[in-house]
Parts: C-alpha cells; sequence; structure tokens
C-alpha cells in the first residue's frame, strides 16, 4: 500500500479523497448505511431471482426456475383469454347475415378489425396490403370484379376459391385458342385487335376488325357476351374493364387468347372458418368497391 | 499541493458507511409551527376525505367528485370530465406545476420542502405520533438509551402501531381515487376488492411507514433531487431562512457576552443557547448558512424568537431574509426586498400563459370530435366510370351522456362529389345519392366508420385537393370541421 498524506479540506473539516477537477476536490464523506444495506438487499434479491425465475443461459436452453415462470407461457395464456373474448361476438356473426353486419355497427366495427388482420396475414401476399393487386392479382379496391363484388358472392370466393382444391371451387377455364390451334395465328391477331378496340386500345395496323368481330361472335360471345362485358356467373371477365387481370394492352391479349393464364386462389373456409370468412367478406367489400 | 496526495486506499480507520445520526426535534410554538400545523390539517383533510365527495352527473356516470377511471378510461374533476384524447390537460398541470415550484423558490425558497411537501406534511405527522407517545426531545433521547423494559416496548410498540395505522390509512385512501370510494370501502372490509387495490395499499402502507417514520431527512438530504435544481435556481434576492450573523456575532453565552460588552468589546445576540439546532427537523445548524439539507421549515425562527423573548431581544435573529441585505445593513445602507425581478414575472407570466390556454380550451372544450385519417394504401382507386375514389377512417366522439344524431357532409370538393359512409343503411330515395350522412352515436363514447369520397366521373382532379368533413349535430347545431385531403393522379 502506497503512504498516502490526508488532506482535509479547510471549509467543511472533512477529509477529502485526494481527487481534483478544475480545483474542486471531492470529499470523502461516508455513504448512509442502509444505502449499503439496499445494496445488500439487491444481491439477496438476484439470488432468490435466479433460484425462483428462468435466469442463467445454458448450452442447451436455459435454467427454468421453481417458479417455471415463462412469457411465452403467459402471452399464450392471454391470447387464449382474447380468443374466447373474441368468440363471443364471433358467435353473433355466425348467426347474423353479411348484410346484417354490414347494417350493424358494433358488429361491424368488429367484423372490420378482425378482417383487416386476417386480410394482412392470408390475403396481402398476392393482393398487396393495400388489396390494390398486382398483374394476375386481382385488384380488390376498384369496382371491377371476375365473380361478383356484393357481399355473398365475395364470401363464396373467398370460402372455396378459385380453380381451388376444393369440390365447390369457382372454375372456369378459357380454351388456349392457339396453342390447341383451334384458331390461325392471323386470327388471333384479328379479334385480339377488336377486343382491343372495343376495350379503347389503340389497334395494330391493317388489321381486319370485321374479321376480327365475326370471330369474337362465334368463339368468344358465348362466355364473354356479345358487347364484351363478361358474365360474372361464369366467371367471364368484362373485356371492356379500365383494368385487365393480365395487362391491358393487345400485346397481352394475344397472348392471353394464344394460351390464357389461369391463376388459383385457394379455399380458406377450413383454414380461417366461417366467423372469419364473414369478416374477410366483410372487410373486402367496405374497401370501397363492393357492390 | 493536491497532486502529492494519492487516492485513498483501505485502509482499517476509514469508515466507507456511517449510520445517519437519529436527529430528536425539539417541538416548538410559534408563528410558522402554526402555519405548519393549517397547511398540514388542510393538506392531510383533502387528501384522506376527497373521494367520498359526490358530484352528480346523471344515471350513467359515477357520482364520485374527483376519480380516475381506468376501466372506462376517463378522468373526473368535480365538473370536469377528461378523456384519453384530452391528456393534454394533464401535461398543462404538470408544466404549471414545475414552474410553481420555481416561482415559490424564487419569492422564498424552499417553501415547497418546508410546507407542502408530502413528505415533510407526513413526517410532521409523524413527529407529532412520536412526540404524544414517547414525550419530548430529551425524553425520546433517554428513552432509546435505556435498556429494554415493559414501558420501553409499550411505548415504542404503541408508536410504531399508530404510524402504521396513519401509513395504512395513507395507502387506503389512495386507491379510493380510482373507484367508487364508499363501494371499494365496503369491497375491502369484507375482502372482496381486487388484488391490486390491496397490493397499492401495502405499497403505499410501505412507503409511508418507511419514509416518513424511519427515512425522515434522508428522503430530501439523499434521495429528492430538487434541492439540488434549486440550489441552482435560486438567486441572491429569494428569502431564505437566515441567521442574521451581522447581528448575532461573536456569539457567546449569555453571561459572557454581557462581560464582553462591560469590556467594550463587540458581542452578538446570538446566545448560543443551540435551540435552532435542537428545532431542526433535519439537524443542520442554521447559523452555517443556507444548506442543502436545510429545508426551510422555520421552525429555527420559532425556537430563536421564544428565546430572544425570554432574553429581552428583539426577534428575529433568525429570519426570512437574502444575503443581499446582510450585507447591505453590513456596509450601513437600507434593506431592500425585491419581489418583483424578471424571474418572477417571467415564472407568473409562464402560469398565467398556461392556464389560460388551458381555461380557454376547456371553455370552448366540444362535446364533439371527429378525427379523420385517409387511406394510405391505396390513395385513390380509379372507379369504371372514371371516377376517383377516396378512403377514409374516420373516428366520431360523443361526450354528452346521451345519445346524439350527426350529419356528416364533405366540403370543397367539386359539384357531383359524393360521400358514402360504409354499413350506413340507404333507403331507395337515397340511390339518387346524397352529399350528407345521418349518424348516431352512442352516449359517451365514440364510433369508427369508414367513409368512402367519390370525385364526379369526367372531371380532372388536382393530385392533392384540400378538403374537409363536417360533422354537425342535428339537434344543438354544433358543428366540427377537420380539414383533409382528396388524392388523385394528377400533378
Amino acid at each position: 500500500m502506497a503512504e498516502h498524506k490526508k488532506e482535509i479540506d479547510q471549509v467543511t473539516g472533512i477529509e477529502t479523497t485526494g481527487h481534483e477537477w478544475d480545483g474542486l476536490k471531492e470529499l470523502n464523506n461516508p455513504l448512509p448505511k442502509w444505502w449499503l444495506y439496499i445494496f445488500y438487499g439487491s444481491i439477496i434479491w438476484s439470488i432468490a431471482y435466479w433460484i425462483l425465475m428462468p435466469s442463467w443461459p445454458l448450452v442447451n436452453g436455459y435454467t427454468k426456475g421453481l417458479l417455471n415462470y415463462s412469457q411465452r407461457a403467459v402471452a399464450t395464456e392471454e391470447f387464449d383469454v382474447a380468443a374466447a373474448e373474441r368468440a363471443k361476438v364471433g358467435e353473433k356473426l355466425m348467426e347474423a347475415s353479411l348484410e346484417e353486419i354490414r347494417d350493424t355497427p358494433a358488429l361491424l366495427e368488429f367484423a372490420m378489425a378482425q378482417g383487416k388482420v386476417a386480410f394482412g396475414d392470408n390475403c396481402a401476399p398476392c393482393h398487396g396490403t393495400g388489396a390494390t393487386g398486382f398483374e394476375g392479382y386481382p385488384n380488390l379496391q376498384d369496382d371491377s370484379w371476375i365473380w361478383g363484388g356484393d357481399l355473398d358472392t365475395l364470401a363464396t370466393t373467398i370460402s372455396y376459391g378459385v380453380r381451388a382444391e376444393h369440390d365447390e371451387t369457382r372454375f372456369a377455364e378459357m380454351p388456349a385458342f392457339g396453342r390447341d390451334e383451334l384458331l390461325e395465328k392471323d386470327e388471333i391477331i384479328q379479334v385480339s385487335n377488336y377486343v382491343g378496340s372495343v376495350a379503347g386500345l389503340p389497334v395494330q395496323d391493317g388489321v381486319d376488325l370485321e374479321a376480327g368481330k365475326v370471330i369474337f361472335e362465334e368463339n368468344c360471345a358465348s362466355c364473354h357476351m356479345e358487347n364484351a362485358k363478361g358474365d360474372m356467373e361464369t366467371g367471364s371477365p368484362n373485356l371492356t374493364a379500365p383494368t385487365y387481370l393480365y395487362g391491358k394492352s393487345v400485346e397481352n391479349i394475344i397472348a392471353q387468347v394464344n394460351a390464357p393464364r389461369h391463376g388459383v386462389m385457394p379455399a380458406w373456409i377450413d383454414r380461417l372458418g366461417e366467423t372469419t370468412v364473414k369478416s374477410l367478406a366483410v372487410y373486402v367489400h367496405s374497401l370501397g368497391g363492393g357492390q | 499541493m493536491s497532486s502529492q496526495v494519492e487516492p485513498i486506499d483501505n485502509e482499517e480507520d476509514e469508515t466507507w458507511f456511517a449510520s445517519a445520526a437519529k436527529i430528536y426535534p425539539m417541538e416548538v410554538k410559534g408563528r410558522f409551527r402554526k402555519i405548519k400545523w393549517i397547511i398540514l390539517f388542510i393538506t392531510l383533510g383533502i387528501y384522506y376525505f376527497t373521494p367520498f365527495i359526490r358530484w352528480d352527473r346523471g344515471p350513467l356516470l359515477p357520482d364520485q367528485a374527483v376519480l380516475v377511471d381506468f376501466e372506462r378510461k376517463r378522468g373526473y374533476f368535480f365538473f370536469l370530465e377528461i378523456w384519453p384524447q384530452e391528456v393534454y390537460y394533464l401535461a398543462g398541470l404538470l408544466i404549471i406545476a414545475a414552474v410553481g415550484l420555481f416561482l415559490m423558490n424564487a419569492i422564498a425558497g424552499r417553501l415547497w420542502c418546508g410546507y407542502l411537501c408530502p413528505q415533510t406534511v407526513w413526517t410532521d405527522l409523524f413527529f407529532r405520533i412520536e412526540h404524544m407517545v414517547e414525550g419530548d426531545r430529551r425524553k425520546r433521547m433517554a428513552l432509546d438509551k435505556q435498556p429494554w423494559n415493559a414501558q420501553k416496548i409499550l411505548k415504542k410498540g404503541t408508536k410504531h402501531f399508530l404510524w402504521l395505522m396513519i401509513a395504512w390509512w395513507t395507502g387506503g385512501a389512495w386507491v379510493l381515487y380510482f373507484s367508487d370510494a364508499p363501494t371499494l370501502v365496503y369491497d375491502l372490509a369484507t375482502g372482496q376488492a381486487a388484488f391490486s387495490a390491496y397490493l397499492w395499499i401495502g405499497i403505499l402502507t410501505f412507503t409511508t411507514y418507511s419514509l416518513a417514520g424511519h427515512m425522515r431527512e434522508q428522503v430530501c438530504v439523499y434521495m429528492c433531487p430538487w434541492p439540488r435544481i434549486q440550489a441552482a435556481l435560486t438567486d441572491e434576492h429569494a428569502l431564505n431562512v437566515t441567521y442574521r450573523y451581522d447581528r448575532g456575532e461573536p456569539r457567546g453565552r449569555l453571561k459572557e457576552n454581557k462581560k464582553r460588552i462591560a469590556e467594550g468589546l463587540p458581542a452578538g445576540d446570538c446566545i448560543d443557547c443551540n435551540q435552532c439546532v435542537h428545532a431542526c427537523p433535519t439537524g443542520v445548524d442554521i447559523r452555517k448558512g443556507s444548506q442543502l439539507d436545510c429545508i426551510q421549515c422555520g421552525l429555527c425562527i420559532d425556537a430563536c424568537d421564544a428565546i430572544m423573548n425570554k432574553v429581552g431581544k428583539p426577534t428575529g435573529l433568525i429570519a426570512y431574509d437574502t444575503d443581499v441585505n446582510i450585507e447591505r445593513r453590513e456596509r450601513g445602507e437600507k434593506e431592500v426586498y425585491r419581489l418583483i425581478r424578471p424571474r418572477t414575472v417571467i415564472y407568473t407570466a409562464v402560469i398565467a400563459a398556461i392556464a389560460g390556454v388551458m381555461l380557454y380550451a376547456q371553455l370552448n372544450r366540444s362535446m364533439t370530435d371527429l378525427s379523420v385519417v385517409h387511406d394510405r394504401n391505396p390513395l385513390y382507386v380509379l372507379q369504371s366510370d372514371g371516377a376517383y375514389r377516396n378512403g377514409y377512417a374516420l373516428r366520431l366522439l360523443n361526450k354528452h351522456n346521451n345519445e346524439q344524431n350527426f350529419t356528416l357532409s364533405v366540403e370543397d370538393m367539386p359539384e357531383g362529389s359524393v360521400l358514402e359512409v360504409v354499413g350506413v343503411h340507404r333507403t331507395a330515395s337515397d340511390v339518387v345519392k346524397d352529399t350528407a350522412i345521418t349518424l348516431s352515436v352512442d352516449a359517451d363514447t365514440t364510433r369508427s366508420v369508414r367513409a368512402l369520397v367519390f370525385s364526379p366521373p369526367g372531371v380532372e382532379m388536382p393530385g392533392s385537393k384540400p378538403m374537409s368533413f363536417k360533422l354537425v349535430n342535428t339537434e344543438t347545431g354544433e358543428t366540427t370541421i377537420i380539414s383533409d385531403f382528396f388524392r388523385a393522379p394528377g400533378k
């Protein structure tokens, strides 16, 4: 131990620690005893904590503690309580028709909240977080629908999907007019340009639109109707709509007539249950495009 | 030279920790003691009995005058009802409280510490109990020194029992502010109250008993930040409890000083009787000047004045005074008291401004409110007829105690725009879309709705058009207008 000289502060008569900052010297006042006892108490507390609570990480896991406390278990428990609470309102949703849900403020508020969360978890990967879709994935915000946009139709589509592996799924397939050699290449170009002209698109030069019209009436009108406005009963898209699922241009129409793409939407009823499907239908309808 | 001083290390005679010396304040009588008793009765009376004051608000709402209702998310203060959306009132009150503390400090130092702080008020009450059970200073000191016997056990036991009862009542009164007081008292007594109520009573019983009974001045000296802040904020014109050394020094026993006077030597008025030290609840010697441990309660003034009267000298050897005046008297100048100084004026102005804003907000508090949040994704949707659609999340607040009907409409949108509210039923006559929609909101609650606004088909819209939602109470005509924007792909 190095010898040191005690230095006494003249004003207070108290020894200094020898630490000095800009001429200010630190007095060596003793800490109060209770301060020390709180420190000891904290040590005892921490030991009790190690014994009672999960605390020490081990190679394979961690010490569980005598109380066997787990935040995960608490969270699960709280989740179950919340689920039971939701189930009460959920029962009301089961009993009510979709129109009743929409017209009853309490049920609507619940369905919108549940629908929003369910949409984010299940639908957003394809339809987008804002439900605006992508190429090949329908936009649910606008008022153009393939299978229909009223509440019951939406619920059916969500429940059973489109071209999904469910007995009641919606099913419609357009023939591959080019790949299966139902139409000649020229005919495909003619009919595609005719459709483009109906949809308000600029047509390609030197194409015989009259011939295209005849081909359309013979091959397409049975599903897409004479006026090309489609038929939601059979899932035939409206060809005069402002947007197309696979892009609105004559080139895209030619590609689609030649070998159509057919997207798949899964059936959700078995996975989500009726209550959630109802909430989803009300939520999607409420976005603004509902009919 | 400090550079020669080595940092200290473990030496046997060094004490790193010390027990706080127990302080046995002597009871005094006098002006400041009386003021402190009056304040104690008023403040504790408010604290313990306010939850039992009733205030009629109609059948649906609680009839407790002061209530913080966490379950229903409302705060009640007599005629005021505060919603969570109005928590800025609390912020305003806290700012006023802080600046009020600064103002007190600018006027007379630690007024808060000496008279109003709960730590001081409860400690005073606990001192009084101790005095009643164990007697005054000398008796208490003797009792602590004497060996344990039946009498000592009885006295100490009685004191701690009374302390615990007061502490328990303190905790009990606290929880009454958060629930209907008479019901909760009954539930607590019959063991039916919520666990959290018992827990909070337990916590506050413990803190009151330990802080007011055992920690006392240690709280002020070691735990409280205010003495440090106060010392930095104070100035030379703030009144402080001051030993007027210009009059008191050189101090000396009464006889000694008389002898000095007879010899023609200077002698002060202080007779070094130490009554000021004995009366001090934090154990300081005020004659050393203002110090961090001194809470400026004025009890040393009472103690000194009593002695000065006995020895036939003028009172006020210890008094509320300023350092400036001591220096001025020593120079033979006139005393000055400057209550109006830049800092007192500024603090008062800040308090008045905030209080004024809060009062204005309260007087013009709307019973209705509307919040509007525009959809962020997508900002707009093109409809098949060429119109643009914007979606908004609306929340309507009804602070009335009964159901209210409102008419919602949009303003500043071109002719032919349409407003829709999801879920609001439309009759056949509404097919010609009207721009106003009637909505009802239940008593004392909020309602969330989704509103859709359609621009007229074929009308070119700017990228961002300022517009607003207008909510009119159909009965009272009270109108709330909230501005927002209508978005479209244009520039």
